[in-house]
């Protein structure tokens, strides 16, 4: 596999504001993704996961470092082929189900005919094909999350970027999304970078997570899953799934409380 | 019609036969009040005099400068305020205590600067209805989710489809709201204006008609007024309940 993603000694400091000090975030950072990679980050809440995201993606620019994705630099914008889920809902309100998904496809000029079809297939893809012309405040929390993605994907990323994207759904759903991911990720081939504070959904989902430390976010642990590419929840159950969540604890404990701690 | 509609018509009737039979039967003085179909003919009335309706014209076109006014001058000050944050946090005050001024004060003021014609009501009623257009952008653009703002950041909108389709219909609701007061507080400018200081218009007319004791002109113009505010506020309200509606606000 080709190297799709190389983040090299990134950091991110936020400025001080009126009487608030400078905070150091995250960093310094060092990553690189293999193409078609499903790799996660955990770490204590505050650590800088959804920041990495954000300088990843191109929505924030890094103090320092640089981030070169399919080996051209990412430097104050979104990168062409890359999408972006967030863990809030998204979703237009004022558009349909099929006005959503077709959004960003009209914006960048796609000729019709195109986009009936990416939206029809994306559409019956993420199950939602027969809820087309329904708005997204007659969906359910875990429908409108599927719509996001589903907007997402209709633009056919190489790269996605989901920051939390199941979080404020409850435990059941977010397996069956897991197995959803899992087939998504499977079918279109694209690289994933997951932000998650799950440890069981990482261990669940990913060829590789980065656990992090308590602010400044730095790399502590790089755990290897070993997971088949054709996986799914029912892993769960897997003596191995219980032996990469206990690892994965075993990197956290410590910063939970050191970030607690800071918290508090 | 649906049921609310129903029960909303039947309680304005049931209002409008009680004035009727108060009035028709000497429980309200008939110096003081008429009775509504007496109200009716009189506006029926000022309708079918040219001089009134060159009146109702006149103060039709002056809300509607002042509104058209008020919305550009209102939007765009919003949109300035909500980029600037230090200037918007120094103003807030003033916004917030602004309908404690009586702008009718600066009538004569208006007068110097915009001589004897329809540009001081213009102004007061501008004066009136801007505020309410100002907060209620600040307000929409304010709550904007912040998922929109990284989502057309995601798509690499630009500037001018992020403004049409993003900020547009999510801020729509507050706008609306703005909207709406502009047209009550453009109204209530002019023809407060025009009933006490000016020499025309609708507020004029219905100033000179209780001068006069003439109750039926009065009241038919003052009928004619609640049929135009009532027929655009209803305009404004089921446009917003379709748009709330789909939305599932």
């Amino acid at each position: 596999m080709t190297e799709h993603l190389r983040v090299e000694g990134v950091t991110r400091v936020y400025p001080p504001v009126e009487r608030h000090a400078a905070v150091h975030a995250l960093g310094p950072i060092d990553l690189a993704l293999k193409q078609g990679e499903f790799f996660s980050v955990v770490g204590p809440s505050g650590c800088g996961k959804s920041t990495l995201l954000d300088v990843v993606a191109g929505l924030a620019r890094p103090t320092a470092g640089t981030i070169h994705f399919e080996g051209k630099p990412v430097a104050g914008e979104v990168p062409d082929g890359v999408g972006v889920v967030f863990q809030e809902d998204a979703s237009f309100p004022w558009l349909t189900v099929y006005d959503n998904a077709a959004f960003a496809l009209r914006r960048a000029g796609v000729a019709d005919a195109e986009v009936r079809e990416r939206v029809a297939s994306t559409l019956a893809f993420t199950g939602l094909a027969s809820f087309a012309q329904a708005y997204p405040a007659q969906l359910s929390g875990g429908m409108r999350q599927r719509l996001c993605i589903a907007r997402t994907l209709v633009m056919r990323p190489r790269m996605l970027l989901l920051d939390e994207p199941f979080g404020a759904l409850d435990q059941q759903t977010r397996l069956l999304m897991g197995d959803e991911l899992l087939k998504l990720w499977r079918e279109t081939g694209a690289t994933i970078l997951l932000i998650t504070h799950s440890l069981d959904e990482a261990a669940l989902l990913s060829d590789r997570i980065g656990v992090m430390s308590a602010r400044p976010g730095v790399f502590i642990d790089l755990v290897e899953t070993g997971w088949a590419r054709e996986r799914d929840s029912r892993i769960v159950s897997q003596a191995a799934f219980g032996e990469v969540t206990g690892r994965l604890w075993s990197a956290l404990r410590d910063q939970s409380i050191k970030a607690l701690a800071m918290a508090s | 019609m649906t049921r609310a509609g129903l029960i909303r018509l039947a309680l304005i009737l049931g209002a409008l036969a009680l004035l009727e039979w108060a009035c028709r039967y000497g429980f309200v003085s008939r110096e003081a009040v008429i009775p509504p179909t007496v109200m009716l003919q009189g506006a029926w009335r000022a309708l079918a005099l040219e001089e009134t309706r060159g009146e109702i014209l006149w103060t039709l076109q002056n809300v509607a400068l002042s509104l058209v006014l008020s919305l550009i001058v209102g939007s765009a000050a919003g949109l300035l305020l909500h980029k600037a944050t230090r200037l918007r946090r120094a103003l807030d005050p003033l916004l917030a205590s602004y309908y404690a001024v009586p702008t009718f004060v600066f009538y004569p003021l208006f007068i110097v600067l915009f001589g004897l014609n329809r540009w001081p009501l213009i102004a007061i009623g501008f004066l009136f209805a801007v505020v309410a257009v100002i907060i209620n952008t600040l307000d929409g653009l304010a709550r904007i989710p912040r998922a929109f703002v990284r989502t057309a950041a995601v798509m690499r909108l630009t500037p001018a489809q992020y403004a049409v389709h993003i900020i547009l219909p999510a801020a729509a609701p507050w706008l609306f709201t703005g909207a709406k007061f502009a047209v009550a507080y453009s109204f209530i400018g002019v023809i407060a204006g025009e009933f006490v200081v000016s020499g025309a218009g609708m507020g004029h007319a219905i100033a000179f008609a209780y001068n006069s004791f003439d109750n039926r002109m009065m009241y038919g113009l003052i009928v004619l007024l609640f049929a135009i505010v009532g027929s655009i506020n209803m305009l404004f309200w089921s446009f917003e309940r379709r748009l709330y509606a789909r939305a599932g606000r």
